[in-house]
């Protein structure tokens, strides 16, 4: 008993304070910084990336479909270099292109619309329920390290709940099974209306590296509406919590 | 026997594997005590060829062999019923190439046709079923779990997965890559990356410098430190401990963040190409994760020290899950849950690695339950973080030299198989060339395809509500078993 008080005055406080504004270390791949008059057009870029997210004439990066493997950058003269910016998520797959003229800032601007009617509805608390479809545990390791102590994303009123029938909205991960298609849409069935959809990593939102397997299955994207797109491969958690947080903002 | 022996990591030409009669190998491996490491099959014209791999643990060599069944043939009398290691193994087989094996005792889907799934079933006054999955209520990976009750005893839980099946052994003959190696097990990505990656190397016959070997072996380390501290929380959480919930947590990501700052990723990726790595440690750097681990292994130690000297935590971690070294062999566990059931195997020494050279190997007292998963996660934890300080000390010794070796083409018409002890157990990747020097079969084994039958034998006959302390014991994994 003791021993485990004495831990927590060991252990100080853990948290971040201002979730919005937490350094991140400088190493962190995060959004691209694309430099055109140094490409001399050798399509190294294009070769090393397996995803097909790099283009040339002008340097463009799909961060749908990136994964922010960094491979790209190795083999360029230096015309492809990544910044730390960490808030990459969207409300619409066109503003996830990146390109010269895309700044963090400008990107950052633009990337997520405020939504009165979802402010009114949630007041800034939201619950969801999140479906691993195929994902590879690491946007599923990352998405429970949002809940511990150092994140403590449950203090924003933000939660991942048992079921279903308590939750807002889904967030999904991996490229969306054969096998796990019926599940998915089960779940969304049983998520009471006013729902949301929100694709969490790479492979959710493109098929990132298994884009080419014939045992996806994707059909649930077309025919249900998604509110917000996440890339990071995986998605580090405090993209998540800052894509939430903006997504469900007054103003 | 007839049989090639070979090494781990090592490329031989397809033509050296013995092609034995299908009965005279069966009665082999029905003979035979060495554990099976593979069996699977590839097309082969005509017939189906099937390639056998054992693992001789006390010489560290592999043995294979294998045979050619013709595509007519759609039946064959089971191996598991002589011998229970090959249950797994031989329901694989069957579904990927529907030669049926009689007899096999639980022969039912593995990853695909879950719709015809039947599950076992009991009858009886107060008999009762449980079932939950695929969605669970965390925030976890799919899979279904069945369970049969009596009260709230468990007599059986059958588990029944395939949900995150992605068809990655096709992949990786279409398309194989880092990036796609990386997120096939995105808990293990070193141990991945680094079977593939030197399988890669072996079969085009590339030798990567000592340094990028060093780092590689790092990494591994260090994934491993984190999981397991991540786990030790976890399990601690399920017991509702939640001081060891939360500093577990906390700790670990200390460990993952240093690793962010050698290869801008928490999780290690992007480290790891064929060839070598692509990112370098420092002196200073080195200097930083030695301070950080010494950070990390004093609150380990305070905040290990202090839940097990509380009697709440030990009444509920002791004799809770047990599951016997019998049992554990029987069912050909591997990894850090054989350990945990005193089966010595660990293929960081059984395979002759030269970087692990001068590493003691410490033993561990087993007592097969769930204290026994949490403590041996607590001794790993201490030993790599050891391991680690060796590795850098001889990392820093090398000098410069470079970070990647460009690979050759791979060699035509070979066999190579790759064994990396990650913080499951042995991942065990294997692929073969054709004669244009295409890769033409690719075969994953993740320990999670040994586990999963033994944590439902460890459940059996404790209460349900101890299943979830059970499964974050075993930790397996549902992307490394699916594929
Ligand atoms: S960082 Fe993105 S664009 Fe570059 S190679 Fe990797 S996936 Fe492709
Ligand atoms: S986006 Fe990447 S990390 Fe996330 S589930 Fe998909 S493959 Fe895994």
């Amino acid at each position: 008993m003791f021993e485990t008080l004495k831990m927590k005055l060991w252990q100080k406080k853990q948290y971040i304070k201002d979730i919005k504004n937490a350094p991140m270390r400088e190493q962190f791949r995060g959004l691209p910084k694309l430099t055109n008059s140094i490409c001399n057009g050798c399509e190294q870029c294009i070769k090393a990336c397996p995803n097909n997210a790099i283009s040339i004439n002008p340097l463009k990066i799909d961060m749908a479909k990136c994964t922010l493997c960094g491979a790209c950058k190795n083999f360029c003269v230096g015309a492809i270099n990544f910044t730390n910016f960490y808030k990459l998520a969207a409300d619409k797959p066109e503003k996830l292109i990146v390109t010269e003229e895309i700044t963090p800032e400008l990107y950052y601007q633009r990337a997520i619309e405020v939504r009165k009617e979802i402010y009114s509805i949630f007041n800034r608390s939201i619950k969801f329920r999140q479906v691993s479809a195929g994902g590879c545990n690491g946007c599923e390791m990352e998405l429970n390290a949002c809940g511990n102590a150092n994140f403590d994303m449950g203090r924003f009123g933000i939660d991942f709940v048992a079921s279903p029938r308590h939750a807002d909205g889904i967030v999904i991960t991996g490229p969306i099974t054969k096998n796990m298609a019926y599940a998915l849409e089960d779940c969304y069935k049983s998520t009471p209306d006013p729902k949301v959809v929100i694709l969490c990593g790479t492979c959710a939102i493109s098929g990132g590296v298994f884009k080419d397997s014939l045992e996806l299955n994707r059909e649930f994207l077309d025919k249900y509406k998604i509110d917000l797109y996440i890339p990071g491969c995986p998605v580090h958690p405090l993209t998540f919590i800052n894509a939430i947080l903006d997504f469900v903002r007054k103003k | 026997m007839n049989y090639y022996v070979m090494k781990n990591n090592q490329r031989i030409n397809l033509l050296d594997i013995p092609t034995v009669n299908f009965e005279s190998l069966r009665a082999q491996l029905i003979a035979t005590n060495l554990r099976p490491i593979a069996f699977f099959g590839s097309d082969w014209g005509e017939n189906i060829k099937l390639f056998v791999a054992l693992a001789d643990d006390e010489k560290g060599e592999i043995l294979v062999t294998s045979s050619l069944i013709h595509k007519s043939i759609k039946e064959y009398e089971s191996i598991t019923k002589e011998n229970s290691q090959y249950h797994m193994f031989e329901r694989e087989f069957y579904e990927q190439f529907g030669i049926k094996p009689l007899n096999h005792p639980w022969l039912k889907p593995v990853r695909k046709n879950q719709d015809d799934y039947e599950f076992f079933e009991m009858q009886g006054a107060e008999t009762h079923q449980v079932a939950v999955g695929p969605i669970h209520a965390g925030v976890i990976e799919p899979g279904h779990f069945r369970f049969n009750c009596q009260g709230e005893k468990v007599y059986n839980l059958e588990i029944m997965l395939g949900y995150q099946h992605r068809g990655v052994e096709d992949l990786m003959v279409k398309n194989p890559s880092n990036q796609l190696v990386e997120s096939i097990c995105g808990d293990s990505v070193i141990a991945y990356s680094s079977a593939y990656s030197q399988l890669i190397e072996a079969l085009s016959e590339t030798k990567i410098t000592p340094r990028a070997e060093i780092i590689r072996r790092i990494a591994l380390e260090m994934e491993r430190i984190a999981i397991h501290i991540g786990d030790m929380g976890a399990i601690l959480g399920d017991i509702a401990y939640l001081m060891g919930k939360e500093t577990y947590a906390v700790t670990r990501t200390l460990v993952i963040n240093t690793m962010l700052e050698v290869s801008g990723s928490r999780f290690i990726r992007g480290l790891t190409t064929v060839g070598g790595v692509n990112f370098d440690i420092s002196a200073d750097m080195s200097e930083k994760i030695i301070s950080t681990l010494d950070y990390v292994k004093k609150t380990v130690d305070k905040m290990t020290n202090a839940a097990l000297n509380s009697p709440t935590v030990i009444s509920r971690l002791e004799k809770t899950g047990n599951i016997s070294f019998e049992s554990a062999q029987e069912l050909n566990m591997v990894g850090l849950m054989a350990r945990s059931c005193g089966l010595n195997i660990d293929s960081r020494f059984d395979f002759e690695d030269v970087y692990y050279k001068g590493i003691e190997r410490k033993a561990f007292r087993a007592t097969n339950d769930a204290y026994s998963r949490f403590r041996i996660r607590y001794k790993e934890v201490k030993d790599s973080i050891k391991i680690v300080k060796k590795l850098l000390e001889k990392l820093n010794k090398l000098g410069n030299q470079a970070l990647i070796t460009t690979p050759n083409c791979l060699v035509q018409n070979s066999f190579a198989l790759s064994i990396v002890e990650g913080w499951r157990g042995e991942v065990v990747h294997i692929a073969t060339t054709d004669e244009s020097g295409k890769i033409s079969r690719y075969k994953i084994k993740d320990p999670s395809f040994n586990n999963w039958w033994g944590l439902s034998i460890a459940v059996r006959n404790n209460g349900i509500s101890d299943f979830p302390l059970c499964n974050k014991g075993f930790d397996l994994s549902y992307c490394g078993f699916d594929l």
